[in-house]
């Protein structure tokens, strides 16, 4: 059956696989590092300017993907970038001071978890505002230390949000893949994707099947992530407020 | 709390790095877009920067993004807002399904939904308009996410029940009591939303892109094109536009975190 | 200041900026004995309670509990246990779970076994042994406190720190509960500092009231003495209703209402004063040629309470038991003169 071909097809496959991990991957460490820096940002003063830019500079960070985020990432790691040159004076020989690691995974990695940092911040904050200063004081007065606070209150409150942003970052970054077309494609930056590609050419082209089991895939992917959101959604439930 | 110096410690070094994660591209965009790049420079030169204001397109695209962005606000104040308070006052059992409704944006990649929406705007370019202002409708539907879950939040902290009962014993119209007593009360929520509506808007490229439409983003990867160094200067010069814009909003209280809502 | 009181609190400062939240605050407490710290916001009791807590550092001052000076120890390390107002219940702990917190915390001191029984033991005492699997969402108010006591008194703390615990509660349940918390005070022997706005909360259940001012004690003695005997117009204003009545003050008595009544030291002593008297103090009789007439007389049962309109247009408010109030009604012309009991007279103006 067609299905069975574009299971075993290369390159369907290898794209797809490529998507899965950069999403899975990215999502863990935005996540971890959105989620620290959002609590650099609750612990400080309320309503600062440091707050307040940095909110906005999510906001912003968070939506300018494609063009602004290739060219960022160019002007930093390209050939005569920011950092690469900096890296051929001082490290000729690291992978810095090369200009096309940027195109392989981990440079995708890297520029993948630049927005899913923002996100990660935009989404944790309200979570961590919510963690009422009166059970680290509880906590506190009962004689708990800063580590047993942490360990047995701070992050099992934490943990659902926690993974619910996670699996949010995890979507997106998923669903966002086009901008690593952008970058491996400068020359033309309306190439579309494997699938778009077959699903709007109607003038021959790679096989519509094909395209057709791919989205079906990316949509089974999607599906599975927000039923398991869903579901840690409901587990909250059990400890939050009902109104 | 006592700040103890181990905590500053803590918290310099978390935003010392992540802030050096996302400051260092901003930085190198600025470093690029002022180096040297012909025969006989040699000293840093905003004549790429320059260029900006001269760009024909661009302002035409600055003016429709605005425009875009401004329409898409009254969708949200209009629309989407009203129906927020309709259902957490009238239908709180839909509540759950409607708010994971919402968050489904987030799961379509644009490929695929541009896939979905272009015979729609097919139609109407060829029989309505051909101005991108029309994106607004697609752009509402993005940012349904986080619009929704941040009206959401604010919804939650008022008590609107006991609000709407009030006034409506004291004679408000519906209509009244949706945009008159409860939209004032949920003001930072509806702030907060439209924040990252405007980034969106004046951020999106993917869907502009493939229908053709020239929008803001488009335009600077249509300039990036033809010239490296400009096209780095006009990203970032976009970047600190919208910046500035969103900081001109206030937005001083606390819970002002943008999705001011759980996630879970 | 007595040097060898269970708790010390020495010449207490914090200050805010320009805001004086303690300045100067010295104060002791015996072993077993339930203070209470009561005054308007912002008068610094609550700040007084986390500074011995050890959840607000000082600017001076010194705090010594059963002979150890603890003013510098960590928050953690002084065996307090303490009651917040409110949400201080770990969501995503049982009611037992929550109770067994501190003892868990000192695992190597308290088995499984012992933890379980000692939960148990404090669950009962507070009468919520039925709800021990429930989490705090599940909890009314008043049930969450109890749990939130339980959990305090679980680490057989020296000092239990009681944070207003009543004040985001409904009235009746605050009145069952307040006395709760004295019952079981009183059974377990424990020294508690018990921080309020309500007066009625305080002299209800404490052994002696202090009350705050602007960061500083006005004033601390047993309720009783408090109520009779304020030193202070705040104090005798704040504690109990008062009736300010306008007399001429001479040396060590006031002219008021055509009779003269000694004042309490600390009033003025001469020119006019405003005597601050309460209603049980003031004397009612119907007389047809009285100075003043009664608006309305409700009846409490044991006591009866007129409310009267002075010949000048003020208000007083007068209680008396119910035999004395018989045949007095609304409207009625009455002569109105004050028992020959001390009041306090603040100046006039």
């Amino acid at each position: 059956m067609e299905l069975k071909k574009i299971l075993i097809s290369p390159i369907a496959r290898g794209a797809f696989a490529n998507s899965l991990e950069i999403s899975a991957r990215t999502a863990i460490v935005g996540a971890i590092l959105g989620a620290l820096f959002a609590w650099a940002l609750v612990s400080g003063k309320p309503g600062s300017f440091f707050y307040r830019f940095s909110v906005a500079l999510s906001s912003v960070l968070a939506q300018f993907g494609g063009v602004m985020l290739t060219f960022a990432f160019l002007a930093t790691f390209g050939f005569n970038g920011l950092v690469s040159t900096f890296a051929i004076k001082i490290a000729p020989d690291s992978f810095l001071a090369q200009s096309d690691w940027l195109y392989g995974m981990t440079g995708l990695s890297l520029l993948y978890t630049f927005f899913q940092i923002p996100l990660m911040v935009l989404v944790f904050l309200p979570t961590l505002e919510n963690l009422k200063p009166q059970w680290r004081e509880a906590s506190d007065a009962l004689g708990g230390r800063v580590y047993e606070y942490w360990f047995r209150v701070g992050i099992p409150i934490l943990t659902p949000s926690f993974a619910g942003a996670t699996l949010l970052l995890f979507v997106n970054s998923f669903s966002a893949y086009a901008t690593a077309d952008t970058l491996i494609n400068m020359a033309d930056f309306l190439t579309p994707l494997e699938i778009s590609s077959a699903l709007s050419s109607e003038v021959g082209g790679a096989n519509p099947a094909e395209a057709k089991a791919l989205s079906l895939f990316m949509i089974i992917v999607v599906t599975l992530a927000m039923t398991f959101y869903a579901l840690l959604r409901r587990r909250v439930s059990k400890w939050e407020q009902r109104r | 709390m006592k700040q103890t110096w181990k905590l500053k410690i803590w918290r310099g070094i978390i935003i010392a790095t992540v802030g050096l994660y996302l400051l260092v591209p901003l930085i190198a965009m600025l470093d690029f877009s002022t180096k040297p790049f012909v025969l006989g420079m040699n000293s840093r030169t905003l004549e790429s920067w320059k260029v900006i204001p001269a760009q024909p397109d661009l302002a035409l695209a600055i003016g429709r993004s605005l425009i875009t962005a401004l329409i898409v606000m009254l969708l949200i104040l209009f629309l989407i807002v009203p129906t927020a308070i309709w259902v957490h006052l009238k239908l709180p059992s839909l509540r759950r399904p409607f708010e994971l409704l919402c968050l489904l944006p987030l799961a379509i990649p644009a490929i695929v939904l541009v896939v979905g929406v272009s015979p729609l705007y097919r139609w109407i370019s060829i029989n309505l308009t051909e101005s991108p202002i029309t994106l607004s409708g697609v752009y509402s539907m993005l940012i349904l996410p986080y619009t929704y879950r941040s009206l959401s939040a604010a919804l939650d902290a008022v008590d609107i029940h006991t609000l709407a009962e009030a006034a409506t014993t004291l004679g408000a119209t519906v209509s009244r009591v949706i945009f008159g007593i409860i939209m004032p009360t949920i003001r930072t929520g509806i702030i907060n939303g439209s924040f990252i509506a405007i980034a969106l808007v004046l951020g999106e490229y993917t869907i502009s892109n493939i229908l053709n439409y020239k929008t803001f983003q488009v335009v600077i990867a249509q300039i990036g094109r033809s010239n490296g160094n400009v096209a780095v200067a006009v990203s970032l010069a976009s970047l600190l536009f919208v910046l500035f814009l969103l900081l001109l909003i206030p937005n001083k209280k606390r819970q002002g975190a943008i999705l001011d809502v759980d996630i879970a | 200041m007595n040097p060898s009181a269970y708790v010390q609190l020495v010449d207490l400062a914090k200050y805010f900026g320009k805001v004086k939240a303690l300045d100067g605050l010295s104060l002791d407490i015996a072993e077993g004995e339930l203070v209470a710290l009561l005054g308007p916001s912002g008068c610094g009791k609550t700040t007084a309670l986390r500074a011995l807590a050890g959840l607000q550092e000082l600017d001076r001052g010194q705090m010594i509990v059963d002979g150890k000076d603890v003013t510098f120890q960590r928050a953690n390390n002084r065996g307090m246990g303490m009651v917040f107002q409110a949400y201080s219940l770990f969501p995503h702990m049982t009611a037992r779970e929550n109770v067994e917190y501190g003892l868990k915390l000192r695992a190597h001191k308290t088995a499984g076994e012992k933890r379980k029984a000692r939960s148990a033991e404090l669950l009962e005492l507070v009468g919520l042994s039925t709800h021990a699997n429930h989490y705090p969402h599940q909890l009314s108010g008043g049930q969450q406190q109890r749990i939130a006591l339980a959990r305090a008194l679980a680490i057989s703390p020296k000092v239990l720190l009681l944070d207003e615990p009543l004040s985001a509660l409904d009235a009746k349940v605050r009145t069952q509960l307040r006395e709760e918390i004295r019952r079981i005070q009183v059974e377990l022997g424990t020294t508690t500092l018990f921080v309020t706005h309500d007066q009625e909360e305080a002299l209800g259940i404490a052994d002696r009231v202090g009350v705050m001012r602007n960061g500083q004690l006005e004033q601390i003695a047993a309720p009783a003495q408090l109520y009779d005997r304020p030193k202070t117009a705040f104090v005798a204003e704040f504690v109990g209703l008062t009736n300010p009545i306008a007399g001429k003050v001479n040396g060590g008595s006031i002219e008021v209402l055509g009779g003269v009544v000694k004042t309490l030291p600390g009033s003025i002593t001469s020119g006019s004063g405003i005597a601050l008297v309460r209603p049980e103090s003031i004397d009612v009789v119907a007389s047809k040629s009285g100075n003043a007439t009664i608006i309305s007389a409700s009846f409490l049962g044991a006591t009866c309470r007129l409310n009267i309109s002075m010949r000048d247009g003020s208000h007083v408010t007068s209680q008396l038991p119910s035999p004395d109030a018989v045949g007095l009604d609304a409207g009625m012309s009455v002569k109105v003169s004050l028992l020959d009991i001390p009041v306090f007279v603040k100046a006039a103006g």
